[in-house]
């Protein structure tokens, strides 16, 4: 930008913010032209026929009816299109590409989480390689919060109650800013962070750069310390499902529909276990609800995840571990 | 005295020594008082009283959002400004403003009828307003409000420690008064309109009051549920929206814009009623597509029960929800444009006055134009996932509510002025007032686009340096804007005794209420109009003139 004190939009850093600008710009012109029209039509009407003695009468005239009729179809084929290409944007913003990688994200009064799969964390700064698909899940520990990238175009509210999910390809390095677009209390403004898109190769320098442990086997350890493993054995023993190669695939539950086993049915079967219970299986295990942290939940998740992917590699092939290599 | 006859258009006239104001005094007649005139009265110092309130924390967080640093009000005195700005904007000054005050007035006066269908009721909501108010004022004196005027769910019942209780129960008591008054103009409609007074005779005012009328009994109650149960939840704990509970946070969503998004055609439609009648007072000339413009009324009123969960784009709702509520907010679009339309064909071939109700419904019309394309860009779905909870939102429900209904109110409090009070304001005064609310709002509230574009969120106290001159743009627009405000004020107030009398009909204008003396007598008529010409029947007044001579 060259007027960096009076930028009229912001940088385009995404895959996606040309396509929103576009319609932007379209609209802008769109709209733009039609109310200059109506201002001067309204203008120059009243300058033409102005009253000049008071008691001046307007003249006996209407203007021919079919005007009603081009003014409502007109305008409403102009909206279908607009609604088509909107929803055109929005589809392909809720469609994650297959080759995302995955962070995860808490929003918490008032400060941004962010966790990368291979366990480092970080606050208020988000660390992601370029030109690749980065897929957030996120949720929030309190109140709702909305993460918003305004040079990637794109926001997304987090919630209490479960995982949401939003992506975005960066298109070039640099530091960007994150808000909180969500009222969420006193220090809303405050609720703000940077994303730095780097390099491939200088990401994974910093990745390199000490954890303790990918969140996969961060989670296990959660998953031995809440000890779900006495009943999620490994074999069809135990007194729970075996959860190896379960994320991703449809489950059948003790009334006989099926669920897809994704993020939000796992949060869901840890905090309210009672809610969907698997055919064959007794409702016997406890709510974890109000003991786990939204930090270990996702750690639970990126663990219950990893099993799925080590029986089952052909429907999930990102890599969670160290591996996330740029294409 | 002669009979009241439409096409009586003697620029002064003497005007009857008994009117509203005059006809009994002392405080207890007008606390006590059924005439709906009256009740306008208290209505219009009231919502008058509670506009200076508002705009007292605008003006605080325009002059706070001067330095990107929270440096004037702490952050949590600012969340409670903005609060407050728009619970006492939106719930205390725009939704009762036009319906209770103006269409208090004029209703009866317009369709012929000495009051409204139930007078009682009518005083009973002005109490509940003042009740609801009352309590509004007092948790402002005793430490406000922080949640917005939203009361999102769980920040509103679980986190926030500031009087939400207190706020959602004035909320609950005035939708009471709101329901009310669409209750008793319903009914009014219905049953007390004038013999001959068919519904296409009816001036357009009367059409918008009956279609925000229905919103207001239809989308009202189920406020006050929400409501109720967020009380419920905050003071008892019982689950309904906290997911602690087993609730969800956005099913409060859903119930809290299945009224507040009608509640915008609340604040809109009748303020479209006012632009139709001034528009054909000051063309003098009947309003093209004159059953398009009514119709188109009902259609919002409708419509504007299936567009909530636009609100929700980006908040938890599946991606085909969505995409049916986009597509039915761009058909919400049509019957707004078709009126915007119409009045534009009504100016050809006309006689425009240029007098002060018509600069302002000019005004009106180009603001309210912005304000519902700008409703095109928050519709598109791809693109409100980059402004929803930004300034550019901001900007757009300000130019809808602000620069429609307040900018329509002050159209109407003009054009009627010389009914309500028997005087003429001060014409250059008021065109200069016109001219400044016109240049102030725009560039207090255009800038607040490009901010919301450039990506600053809503409800900031503090904000990244490069916002800043755009800030300081729209808070240099915000002082313009509130001399253009105050200014009314001052010489409305002025006019009562010092004004020119301005007779039974100074507009020349076609309609029952310019058939009755100025201010108008306790009962309105004194003798039961009978109607027997089409609304705005200028071309029928030409024809009379002409074999009156008169003038």
């Amino acid at each position: 930008m060259m007027v960096a004190d009076f930028p009229l939009w912001p940088e385009q850093a995404s895959t996606f913010a040309k396509d929103v600008d576009a319609l932007y710009i379209f609209l802008i012109i769109l709209t733009g032209t039609v109310s200059v029209g109506i201002f001067l039509t309204i203008f120059g009407l009243a300058i033409k026929y102005r009253r000049r003695p008071d008691n001046e009468l307007a003249q006996d005239y209407e203007p021919p009816k079919i005007l009603e009729v081009t003014w409502i179809v007109v305008p409403t084929i102009i909206f279908m299109g607009l609604f088509v290409w909107g929803s055109w944007l929005y589809f392909h913003l809720a469609r994650v590409p297959d080759d995302a990688l995955d962070i995860y994200a808490t929003g918490k009064q008032w400060m941004w989480k962010f966790q990368h799969p291979t366990g480092q964390r970080e606050i208020n700064t988000l660390h992601v390689p370029v030109n690749r698909p980065i897929k957030i899940t996120m949720a929030s520990e309190d109140v709702i919060h909305s993460l918003f990238f305004p040079y990637f175009r794109t926001k997304m509210d987090v919630l209490p109650n479960r995982y949401r999910s939003m992506w975005f390809q960066a298109t070039k390095t640099g530091r960007f800013h994150i808000f909180c677009a969500e009222y969420c209390g006193t220090l809303h403004s405050g609720m703000i962070g940077w994303v730095e898109v780097m390099e491939p190769t200088e990401y994974q320098k910093w990745l390199a750069g000490g954890s303790e442990g990918s969140m996969a086997s961060q989670g296990e350890q959660l998953f031995q310390k809440y000890a779900c493993n006495t009943c999620h054995t490994n074999d069809a023993t135990g007194r729970g499902p075996v959860l190896a190669g379960l994320y991703g695939k449809d489950v059948t539950l003790s009334n006989d529909t099926t669920v897809k086993a994704d993020d939000n049915y796992i949060r869901e079967s840890i905090l309210n276990p009672q809610a969907k219970v698997v055919k064959g299986f007794n409702p016997i295990m406890p709510t974890f609800q109000g003991q786990v942290s939204e930090d270990d939940m996702m750690k639970l998740l990126a663990y219950v995840k990893s099993i799925g992917q080590n029986t089952a590699p052909a429907t999930t092939p990102a890599p969670a571990g160290a591996k996330g290599t740029n294409p | 005295m002669t009979t009241a006859t439409l096409h009586d258009v003697r620029l002064s006239g003497a005007a009857s020594d008994r009117n509203y104001f005059n006809d009994e005094y002392g405080a207890l007649s007008w606390f006590l008082t059924k005439d709906h005139k009256r009740i306008a009265i208290l209505y219009l110092i009231s919502v008058s009283v509670l506009f200076v309130i508002g705009g007292f924390f605008a003006m605080m967080m325009r002059i706070e959002l001067l330095t990107p640093e929270g440096d004037l009000l702490t952050s949590d005195t600012y969340n409670k400004f903005f609060t407050m700005h728009g619970v006492v904007m939106i719930f205390f000054f725009l939704i009762p403003v036009i319906p209770a005050v103006l269409g208090n007035f004029l209703l009866p006066l317009q369709i012929g009828a000495k009051d409204l269908a139930f007078p009682k009721i009518n005083l009973l909501s002005w109490y509940l307003y003042m009740l609801a108010a009352g309590i509004g004022l007092i948790v402002i004196v005793t430490g406000g409000v922080d949640t917005g005027w939203t009361f999102y769910t769980p920040f509103s019942t679980q986190y926030s420690n500031t009087h939400v209780f207190g706020t959602t129960f004035a909320g609950f008591i005035a939708g009471f008064s709101s329901i009310l008054t669409g209750l008793n103009f319903i009914v009014t409609i219905h049953r007390m309109r004038a013999p001959g007074l068919t519904w296409y005779r009816l001036p357009l005012f009367v059409w918008a009051l009956y279609a925000t009328s229905i919103v207001m009994l239809l989308a009202t109650p189920v406020l006050a549920i929400t409501l109720v149960m967020l009380m419920i939840e905050r003071t008892v704990g019982v689950g309904f929206f906290d997911p602690a509970l087993g609730g969800d946070p956005v099913l409060y969503q859903h119930m809290f814009w299945f009224y507040s998004h009608p509640a915008v055609y609340i604040m809109i439609l009748p303020a479209m009623g006012v632009a139709s009648d001034v528009v054909a007072a000051f063309t003098r000339k009947k309003i093209f597509g004159y059953r398009f413009v009514a119709f188109s009324s009902l259609a919002i009123a409708f419509l504007g029960f299936l567009v909530w969960a636009h609100h929700l784009f980006v908040a938890g709702i599946s991606v085909y929800s969505a995409m049916i509520f986009a597509f039915l907010t761009f058909f919400v679009a049509v019957p707004s444009a078709i009126k915007v339309f119409n009045w534009t064909a009504t100016l050809y071939k006309a006689s425009v006055s240029w007098q002060t109700p018509m600069l302002y419904i000019m005004g009106f019309i180009g603001l309210f134009t912005i304000g519902g394309v700008t409703g095109l860009f928050l519709a598109s779905l791809g693109l409100d996932i980059h402004v929803t909870d930004t300034y550019f939102v901001v900007a757009h429900f300000h130019y809808v509510m602000v620069g429609g209904t307040v900018m329509a109110y002050l159209a109407g409090i003009h054009y009627w002025w010389p009914k309500i009070t028997g005087r003429m304001y001060p014409e250059w005064w008021a065109r200069l007032a016109a001219l400044l609310v016109f240049v102030g709002f725009n560039l207090t509230f255009f800038p607040q686009f490009i901010l919301g574009y450039v990506g600053m969120p809503r409800r900031y106290h503090a904000y990244a340096p490069e916002f800043q001159v755009l800030n300081v743009l729209s808070t240099a627009g915000a002082s313009v804007l509130a001399v253009g405000y105050m200014l009314p004020i001052f010489y409305l107030i002025w006019s009562i005794w010092n004004g020119r009398p301005a007779g039974k009909n100074p507009w020349g204008a076609v309609g029952l209420e310019w058939t009755t003396s100025s201010p108008p007598p306790k009962e309105n008529f004194h003798e039961t109009p009978v109607v027997t010409w089409e609304a705005y029947d200028y071309p029928g007044m030409m024809k009379a003139m002409g074999e009156t001579q008169h003038v």
